[in-house]
């Protein structure tokens, strides 16, 4: 009974921000498609969803989103064992840097892409700009990261020894993959599956930038029927199936994840240099090099040119507030705004995230408890895949009386952030917290250790990488975050995304290569930050 | 395990020293907004995000009135005026701008304004809203969404230069223009109407020409400019883009012509308007901004800080505009009524013929 109300009351605080900062805004953008002039008007909703354009779009976002994600993993999983599983030199700093594309603010990924692909580029000749394969592209650009590290993070703590086992009894190295190394990762690349697809089904930039406004996407509608053409109850149905497909995703991902003994194991053996058998991962690695640092390399390009010539005019200018007042801040001002609200973010998704990640890894004693930590769980990752412009919409409207008057706090920012961080944060922790030993615990409670005294004592040591690694994560997200943001409102502190969107979007050559510039120092600044987290967690049991 | 124990100390502490100095808690003022005697002490502007307003001028606004000034920039002008709608009877804040003729019609239907009569400067009043008999919204600025060629481009290829909307659907002019989508970009938006306003109802037979002519289109301004016309930021192809009416002032080449120019036949104007908001805490603060944007110096402002025209006729324009930046004397026109009543059928119309 005591530890049914310890395991409630840490749960409560999360419960009950998602409560006010998720739950409340959307169910009240949702109700406003459901009520037309004070009447429930279900019908009309329903008609919505008939419409063959809503067809169409819900099938474009689930294809789309499932190409995307079967690219990331077809590149993702090979690039983790070389990363993760192998020894070489600048290993960690090629880690770093492969996260970069996962904070650059879309405005900018879609304008570096398109110099490549678009007509004139370099590869124009492919006739990509504008398809599907394009969009395909960068969906994977962006989240070929996520699992690198969700299945990397996994690969490394994976007892080489059954493998080794294998092949001493005569199993090629496919075969090896197939029977052993694949079962064991299968809860790590389910998990980052399930991430990335949210990620690719809730894309918006890239649909649209990459896809010559010849596709649309679920995302994409719900953003034009909100804002331009003022169709709540399209909205409303659209949101509605956003969110049965995440309910959908979830119970299947979740089953697919169960494995029968979640108890780590773990080993810190040193990795072995790269061997002529590993042929297939250096490739997948290279292609996936080629699809960060393609994209990159032209933004790079692109922001020393000035004036004509090579220059670091465009760094100079970042000081400045634009070649015409373009700019309310200087670049630099935005960078230290976006630094700070991303340190706000950090500690609210980790302080919510650890306490998500011990309810729902602590090991149920009836079928019903472990029913609830799973709703719990999936509870947690919604936020992923509900559009931005309904949560934004939807803190105007239902945050503005008291006692929850907080529409124009300056802290509504952060939180959104930290809401959109927080599944990556609990799929980080809950696995390293559940592959703790349960008797561990029992064995402190029965020296005399208080629950305090246990959780300082047997959980956070184990939890302590991880809690790195997540806190790496969430910063990332934070700093390149741009929907929910833009979408807020702000007092004169604009982040850095903003300012870069705002410097593309003005005529004048200047404008543009401070944009380019921007976002150089932006992926930079995410660059060191990753570093820094990777020297800081060395045997990583951090898994989503 | 020891490792981590020594370490706990010295990173705890540094974690809550990195954490109160670099949080934006306690970054607000606590400011209610009133003083004791529930005086409002401040005016509250709710905009889009191109809004600039240079600092001198904010702090020449807050002296002069008394007020301090709050400004709350997010989203474009659709998102701006849709929320305004639904935050209506509890509003963001004061005093709005941004509003454009094209949603305009929308947030009056809505009641979201307050009547305002403000004294509009010399030669503003043409830019009034057809329809706003209350005077409920004020112009301040105004551009016109033109499409761009690049002459040095039809000079080297020994061509002329396209120069109306009929042109762009000419063979002659094959896979040269690109413009950004009316769905999500506001100038895109515009250009759907320029065509509605010249061809009627034939508009969807012109822009399946278009199309059938290889015309590109993009998500955004940005995208069409900087990355595929020649002009842009970019190395882009297509020497023929839709831009604005002031864009030719920034491409100025060496020799101190414009490499670009607007064609005038093809504009369509979009004014933006301030309004008091309807339920305003401070209404008196709300009509001092909107006097403060109708000011010969933030008049002057605009063409710098927000890349518009001022609709004062009097103000000086920057170098640069007043000799390449020609506005259209007579630009292409729809009544916003008819817009806001037909923004849904002609959008959906038009992506079913652009995304064939």
């Amino acid at each position: 009974m005591r530890r049914t109300l310890t395991l409630v009351g840490l749960a409560a605080v999360p419960l009950a921000v998602l409560g006010v900062f998720f739950v409340l805004p959307v169910a009240g953008m949702i109700s406003e498609g459901f009520y037309v002039d004070g009447q429930l008007d279900v019908g009309a909703v329903v008609e919505v969803l008939t419409r063959p354009r809503t067809v169409r779009v819900v099938w474009f976002t689930v294809w789309s989103a499932l190409a995307g994600t079967a690219l990331s993993l077809l590149l993702g999983v090979p690039a983790a064992h070389l990363l993760h599983r192998r020894r070489f030199p600048g290993r960690s700093a090629l880690r770093a840097a492969l996260l970069v594309p996962f904070v650059l603010p879309t405005v900018v990924v879609g304008v570096a892409f398109r110099e490549l692909i678009g007509e004139a580029g370099p590869l124009g000749f492919l006739g990509f700009d504008g398809s599907a394969a394009a969009i395909v592209a960068g969906l994977a650009f962006f989240n070929v990261a996520v699992v690198i590290r969700a299945v990397g993070a996994a690969w490394e703590s994976l007892d080489p020894r059954p493998a080794e086992a294998a092949a001493a009894l005569g199993a090629g190295p496919a075969h090896v993959f197939r029977t052993v190394t694949l079962p064991a990762l299968r809860p790590a690349i389910v998990s980052a599956a399930s991430v990335v697809f949210l990620f690719c089904a809730t894309a918006f930039g890239v649909v649209l930038t990459l896809g010559g406004l010849r596709y649309s996407s679920v995302e994409t509608e719900i953003y034009l029927l909100t804002t331009n053409l003022l169709d709540l109850q399209a909205a409303a149905a659209l949101s509605i199936v956003q969110l049965l497909a995440i309910v959908a995703l979830l119970a299947i991902t979740s089953r697919l994840r169960a494995v029968a003994d979640p108890t780590l194991a773990r080993t810190t053996a040193r990795p072995p240099r790269i061997g002529r058998g590993d042929w297939p991962s250096v490739a997948a690695t290279a292609l996936v090099l080629l699809l960060v640092g393609l994209p990159v390399t032209a933004l790079v390009v692109g922001s020393l040119h000035a004036g004509g010539g090579w220059s670091l005019d465009n760094y100079r200018a970042l000081t400045t507030e634009g070649s015409r007042q373009a700019l309310l801040v200087p670049a630099t001002t935005a960078l230290v705004t976006s630094l700070r609200t991303a340190v706000d973010a950090t500690w609210m998704s980790l302080t919510l995230g650890v306490l998500v990640a011990v309810v729902v890894s602590r090991r149920s004693h009836s079928r019903t408890e472990r029913r609830a930590r799973g709703l719990l769980d999936g509870l947690f990752m919604l936020p992923l895949g509900v559009s931005a412009v309904t949560l934004g919409f939807g803190f105007l409207i239902t945050l503005d009386e008291p006692p929850l008057d907080l529409r124009d706090n300056p802290l509504l920012v952060p939180i959104a952030q930290a809401l959109v961080a927080l599944p990556l944060v609990v799929r980080t922790l809950a696995p390293a917290l559940g592959g703790i030993d349960d008797r561990q615990r029992q064995a402190a409670a029965s020296l005399g250790a208080g629950p305090v005294r246990t959780f300082a004592t047997v959980d956070l040591p184990v939890l302590w990488k991880p809690l790195l690694a997540a806190a790496g994560f969430a910063f990332a997200v934070s700093l390149g975050e741009f929907g929910a943001t833009s979408f807020l409102a702000r007092e004169e502190n604009p982040t850095l995304p903003i300012v870069i969107f705002h410097l593309i979007g003005h005529p004048g050559a200047m404008n543009y290569g401070m944009a380019l510039a921007a976002s150089v120092v932006l992926a930079a600044t995410t660059a060191v930050v990753m570093l820094a987290v990777e020297r800081l967690r060395v045997p990583s049991l951090g898994a989503l | 395990m020891r490792h981590f124990r020594a370490a706990t100390p010295a990173l705890l502490a540094t974690g809550a020293l990195v954490l109160t100095a670099c949080s934006t808690v306690g970054g607000g003022d606590g400011d209610s907004g009133t003083t004791k005697d529930g005086e409002p002490t401040r005016v509250v502007l709710v905009t889009h995000e191109s809004f600039v307003l240079p600092e001198d001028l904010q702090a020449e606004f807050e002296q002069q009135s008394g007020y301090e000034l709050v400004v709350r920039a997010s989203g474009d002008a659709g998102a701006l005026t849709n929320k305004l709608v639904l935050t209506k009877g509890d509003p963001l804040g004061d005093v709005t701008f941004g509003i454009d003729n094209t949603f305009a019609s929308r947030a009056l239907d809505e009641g979201v304004l307050a009547p305002y009569d403000a004294t509009l400067p010399e030669g503003a009043e043409q830019y009034r809203l057809p329809g706003d008999d209350d005077h409920a919204l004020t112009p301040v600025d105004n551009a016109s969404v033109c499409v761009n060629v690049d002459d040095t481009w039809f000079a080297a290829h020994d061509q002329e230069p396209p120069s109306s909307l009929d042109d762009l659907a000419d063979p002659a002019y094959r896979d040269l223009f690109v413009a950004p989508g009316a769905a999500t970009s506001s100038p895109g938006m515009a250009f759907l109407l320029a065509t509605i306003a010249e061809y009627g109802d034939d508009w969807p037979d012109y822009w399946e020409r278009l199309m059938a002519n290889g015309a590109k289109l993009t998500e955004g301004w940005s995208d069409a400019y900087q990355v595929d016309f020649t002009q842009g930021g970019g190395q882009g192809k297509r020497p023929v883009v839709l831009s604005y009416d002031s864009s030719p002032a920034f491409t100025i080449a060496d020799d101190g012509t414009s490499t670009t120019s607007a064609l005038l036949d093809t504009c369509f104007r979009q004014v933006e308007y301030a309004g008091v908001l309807e339920g305003a805490e401070n209404p008196d603060g709300a009509e001092a901004l909107v006097d403060f944007l109708l000011t010969p110096e933030v008049q002057a402002a605009l063409p710098e800080s927000m890349y518009v025209f001022p609709v004062d006729a009097g103000v000086e324009l920057p170098e640069e505009w007043a000799q390449f930046a020609r506005q259209p004397a007579d630009p292409l026109e729809v009544d916003p009524a008819e817009i806001a009543a037909n923004r849904d059928d002609w959008l959906r119309e038009w992506s079913d013929i652009t995304s064939r």
